[in-house]
């Protein structure tokens, strides 16, 4: 376990040399995302926002953003629930060439074959540290589709520095996510036979 | 005669989620800061207790929500026979604008046939606003603010349930809770606070589960029976191992909260209302004006 300092775009042997466990200060440009956004993604094979997710890191946030003097300012932005995503995101993975996916609560296999396959990590965000996290937002750069979507689900273009994540889900098809699930179904086994 | 001043009521209202938002309530700031204190140093378990804390802080300090999710606002409000409820909802629908205005919400409220957005947290039903006349002088408000990642993974069970092996007593009871934590895992942004509602019918059961929310964390339940229960499902809870925010750990549970109601002998339902480490709720009570 080390931390990590990365830059987006991300090539993809500085993801394959990412462990479970890792800790990943991370900065550059990336994208929020959830339901609507990732099912648009699928659908409708964007080329408008190709180039921005080709190597760069969709974060599973609605953050709370208000425009001030003109400018989105970010008050809030902790990551959502990432399963939700599963159905699409090996399909973005595949399409867009993300390299990177941040949220909290792991995601499936489908999502870990993805991150296997094509060279991607799950970086997993405190949930509900969404005041910590929305201090590493330099800038909010641009917004897609938020007249459609509204503000939670709307794709916020973000500019972070020193991101603060833990590798949870890495390209060896390791999750941490899946141990502790493994680990505390067997707790639960024992506690239940016990009575 | 006493007079109801609808301006000041709403800014107070306003005050009050504003406050939920943004100040994480001390009996929960002290239990996240207790089990700190059982983590090893330097696991994740501490890493993340300790950002969680440090972001309580920062929210606090610099008045922004704590968490992005302010959920669906809820309102508790217990109101004299002279005060009109028309006139209260009014005024807390107006103060939810307010704060979604001011960032104190995020706008979450959405149509469930078009997914449009109402953009100041005003929709059918929402904000859920549920009203009790009192014999006391004055409005009492309690204000919830439940995110989307706890409200999913909370649950109702009807047992028995032979899947689970859990018969229609205590020991079944403890199965559900424990069943759903185990579901639950890191998704409802553990260490949780459970709310459980035992009997009832499924609504009664829900609505019960959810209100225990509003239980100082160090309160001891009337009932001996339920004492027993939740000091065992606090313990068993937290052998599980899932640990703050799912990545592993000892404490996966603050606090287990429960509570009875009569039920039909057809019918035996558990409910488990989840709340995240950010149990934003906040009670306020509002004089009448008497000049």
């Amino acid at each position: 376990m080390s931390t990590i300092s990365l830059t987006l775009p991300l090539k993809e042997d500085e993801v394959r040399r990412l462990k479970v466990g890792d800790t990943v200060l991370l900065s550059g440009t990336l994208i929020t995302g959830r339901d609507m956004a990732h099912t648009w993604l699928v659908k409708e094979k964007r080329s408008d926002v190709a180039e921005l997710l080709r190597g760069s890191a969709i974060y599973h946030c609605g953050p709370i953003m208000l425009k001030e003097d003109d400018k989105w300012v970010c008050k809030a932005a902790g990551p959502t629930t990432s399963i939700r995503e599963e159905p699409y995101l090996a399909d973005v993975m595949k399409e867009y060439g993300v390299k990177a996916v941040i949220g909290k609560g792991g995601m499936g296999e489908k999502t870990a074959n993805a991150l296997k396959e094509y060279g991607g990590v799950y970086l997993f965000a405190v949930g509900g540290a969404a005041v910590l996290l929305a201090d590493h937002i330099e800038e909010v750069l641009d917004v897609h589709k938020l007249e459609d979507f509204g503000v939670p689900e709307a794709m916020w273009v973000l500019k972070v520095k020193d991101m603060p994540l833990i590798v949870s889900m890495d390209s060896h098809g390791k999750s941490l996510h899946d141990e502790v699930a493994d680990v505390s179904a067997e707790a639960f086994g024992n506690i239940i036979s016990k009575q | 005669m006493l007079r109801f001043r609808e301006d000041i009521f709403t800014n107070e209202v306003l005050g009050l989620i504003r406050q939920a938002s943004t100040e994480l309530p001390e009996d929960v700031e002290n239990a996240l800061k207790n089990a700190l204190a059982q983590e090893e140093p330097s696991s994740t378990a501490n890493m993340v207790l300790s950002s969680i804390l440090e972001n309580v802080d920062l929210a606090r300090k610099t008045s922004r929500p704590m968490c992005q999710d302010t959920g669906l606002p809820a309102f508790y409000i217990s109101y004299p026979q002279s005060v009109s409820t028309l006139k209260i909802k009014k005024c807390v629908e107006k103060a939810v604008v307010a704060a979604t205005k001011k960032g104190y919400l995020r706008p979450n409220a959405m149509s469930s046939l078009t997914a449009y957005n109402s953009g100041d947290n005003i929709g059918k039903y929402i904000p859920h606003i549920e009203f009790t006349e009192w014999l006391e002088d004055d409005i009492h408000v309690k204000c919830m603010l439940k995110g989307g990642g706890c409200e999913n993974v909370s649950t109702q069970y009807a047992i028995p349930s032979p899947g689970l092996k859990a018969g229609r007593d205590m020991d079944g009871v403890f199965t559900c809770v424990m069943d759903a934590v185990q579901k639950a895992q890191g998704k409802g942004c553990a260490p949780g606070i459970l709310g459980i509602g035992i009997g009832g019918d499924r609504t009664i059961s829900i609505s019960l589960a959810k209100k225990q929310l509003f239980r100082d964390l160090n309160d001891v339940n009337q009932c001996s029976y339920l004492v027993e229960l939740e000091e065992r499902i606090m313990k068993e809870a937290n052998t599980l191992g899932i640990g703050p925010m799912g990545l592993g750990g000892k404490t996966t549970v603050l606090a287990a909260k429960a509570e009875t109601a009569y039920r039909i002998p057809a019918s035996y339902f558990v409910s488990v209302s989840y709340m995240c480490w950010a149990c934003r709720r906040k009670e306020m009570t509002f004089k009448l004006d008497n000049k």
